[in-house]
């Protein structure tokens, strides 16, 4: 082995060292902003539960928009019928158990990620966009249509979840749902950061960039996309349910275009093809919606939208992917 | 003398025009055979039909005595048949080491995993490790395809075709776009492509198909016209009419 191998050896070892270093980084990350919202906000927690919800179904969308290339406006579908699936499951069926809602609720995410995968894969590109925009109405339609299951426009109430683990009662205050969502959304943010760096993960971004090229190595791309759908489905789902166990409704606005969009939305603020970029830009977008709303009720729509246009003109990479690329200069400078 | 691949009068029309008319050919595990022919000759629909990218009209195609006409490209592959591209297609921001582990995972069946890390897969690491220090690449393992030159790229295209374990290789201009100077790093990868591998090789440069092919196949609107050995085929009358012709009509229409 030449020096030169040998260095470049070194290199990837530690490569993988640091990539570790940046998983438990990250959890910590999440844990510690936990905290500091919960001390900083205790009366505020159902804000904070709703972006943990939110935080889920916008990682599901930066799997297969950011890691696969697939161009959606309609990821919200996918949210909404876990939140449905999970709120049924409780309403109709009895199953009130937190964690059982929460398996009802994943499943319900993969079977909609499934479906919506058979449809939106079938085209590219603007064709995509469009199947997608159609698919998110259609649920929407079938949801507020199935009233006797779903409650329609007056959305679906009653939702009671049991103590979680048969013990911490769901309170007032929303902090034994706070707690649940963060642990939930550290479990799923491992499990995902373990995903995207596996073989299949290595598939799916070459899936993206040169789907051609991987039909040439034998794989197919579709096959790999679909898998990476349904998983995106039952992380969404995850999210959905949370979202149902927190407010014990179900609305037809999580099976809306407008949150399909906004989540995209965050996505791009935040950075695509990254799980840091997905939770930087929902934290930032909701939290400046939540304070610019307050702040001025008739003008926060107009600020968002020069916040966005600011960032996709000056950090096309999102927040987290802009930082990201000047820390990695400066380490690539100091070398 | 055992057939791995073969082709029988493949047929391919688009409108009325046969672009690939009633072609056949077999090749024997260690053949080295060159593909050439003027321009317009159904070169390239010959590579779409054969790794199945088109359906052809009628006729077969088999590697290693199984019909492989109707299963898809992708079945190919896993049985043996690998291309590489005339202009190459790699992940730009993936590095040659990724690209080569994506390879051999996907060989092994095991490119749907959804844990671990390549890096940190002994068996799979040697094997990269391996190919990439005899296309003499080891030093650019951890470097993305952006940052490596285009000769480079045209040796990672041939280490990702020979991490798959081709039975059958087919070479799409593998020396297309390179500068001279890099040339011989190009043709000493192919002079040492793996003894008992057959080859299929389309190039346009002829120094490169008399040095590397022990046959060669001339192909002219649609139709094989020659199939011999190098020292034969300049001497051949209908192969000299056949790139004459073209050259004259190009000629006129300038």
């Amino acid at each position: 082995m030449t020096m030169a191998t040998m260095n470049d050896a070194l290199a990837g070892a530690q490569g993988k060292g640091r990539k570790r270093g940046r998983d438990l980084a990250g959890l910590a990350v999440i844990l510690g902003l936990a905290v500091l919202g919960y001390l900083l906000f205790p009366n505020n927690l159902a804000l904070l539960t709703r972006m943990t919800a939110i935080a889920l179904l916008v990682l599901s969308l930066d799997l297969v928009t950011g890691y696969c290339g697939v161009a959606t406006l309609g990821h919200a579908a996918l949210f909404g019928s876990g939140a449905y699936a999970s709120g049924i499951a409780a309403v109709h069926f009895g199953i009130t158990d937190p964690l059982l809602m929460l398996a009802c609720g994943i499943l319900g995410g993969a079977v909609a990620g499934l479906v919506c995968g058979i449809v939106i894969l079938r085209a590219h590109g603007l064709p995509q966009l469009v199947l997608s925009i159609a698919l998110i109405h259609l649920f929407h339609e079938f949801a507020n249509k199935a009233s006797a299951w779903t409650g329609g426009s007056d959305g679906l109430a009653g939702i009671a979840p049991d103590p979680l683990l048969g013990y911490f009662e769901f309170d007032l205050w929303g902090r034994t749902a706070y707690v649940l969502g963060i642990i939930l959304l550290a479990v799923v943010f491992a499990l995902l950061r373990l995903i995207v760096r596996s073989p299949f993960g290595m598939l799916c971004r070459g899936v993206k960039e040169d789907p051609i090229r991987i039909r040439a190595m034998g794989a197919s791309p579709k096959l790999a996309l679909m898998k990476m759908y349904v998983i995106s489905g039952a992380v969404a789902g995850a999210g959905g349910t949370l979202n149902a166990i927190s407010t014990q409704v179900v609305g037809l606005d999580s099976l809306s275009f407008t949150l399909s969009a906004e989540s995209l939305v965050m996505l791009v603020l935040g950075g695509t093809g990254s799980l840091f970029g997905a939770l930087t830009g929902t934290i930032v977008f909701m939290f400046f919606e939540d304070i610019v709303s307050a702040a001025n009720p008739f003008h926060w729509l107009t600020m968002v939208g020069a916040l966005l246009i600011a960032v996709v003109l000056f950090a096309p990479k999102g927040l987290y992917g802009t930082v990201a690329g000047l820390a990695a200069r400066r380490r690539g400078a100091g070398r | 003398m055992s057939t791995i691949f073969e082709v029988r009068s493949l047929k391919r029309a688009f409108g009325g025009l046969a672009v690939t008319n009633d072609v056949s050919l077999a090749m024997a595990p260690g053949d080295r055979v060159a593909l050439i022919g003027p321009n317009g000759a159904g070169k390239t629909t010959f590579v779409n039909l054969v790794t199945g990218n088109l359906t052809p009209d009628s006729g077969d195609v088999l590697i290693g005595g199984e019909s492989v006409t109707r299963i898809d490209a992708t079945g190919r592959v896993r049985r043996g048949l690998v291309r590489s591209f005339q202009v190459t297609r790699l992940f730009q921001e993936m590095t040659s080491a990724e690209h080569v582990a994506l390879a051999v995972l996907q060989r092994d069946g095991r490119a749907g995993r959804m844990f671990g890390h390549f890096l940190a897969m002994p068996e799979v690491m040697a094997e990269v490790a391996g190919l990439l220090g005899k296309l003499g690449l080891s030093e650019l393992m951890h470097r993305r395809v952006s940052e490596i030159a285009y000769g480079q790229q045209r040796l990672l295209e041939i280490a990702v075709a020979l991490a798959l374990k081709p039975r059958v290789l087919l070479l799409d201009e593998p020396a297309a776009g390179v500068p001279q100077s890099d040339t011989g790093r190009i043709e000493q990868a192919l002079a040492d492509l793996p003894a008992d591998l057959a080859v299929l090789m389309i190039e346009h440069d002829m120094d490169l198909v008399f040095r590397f092919a022990k046959r060669v196949i001339v192909l002219a609107a649609g139709t094989i016209i020659f199939d011999g050995s190098p020292l034969d085929v300049t001497r051949d009358a209908r192969v000299r009419e056949a790139y004459l012709g073209s050259y004259a009509n190009a000629g006129h229409a300038a």
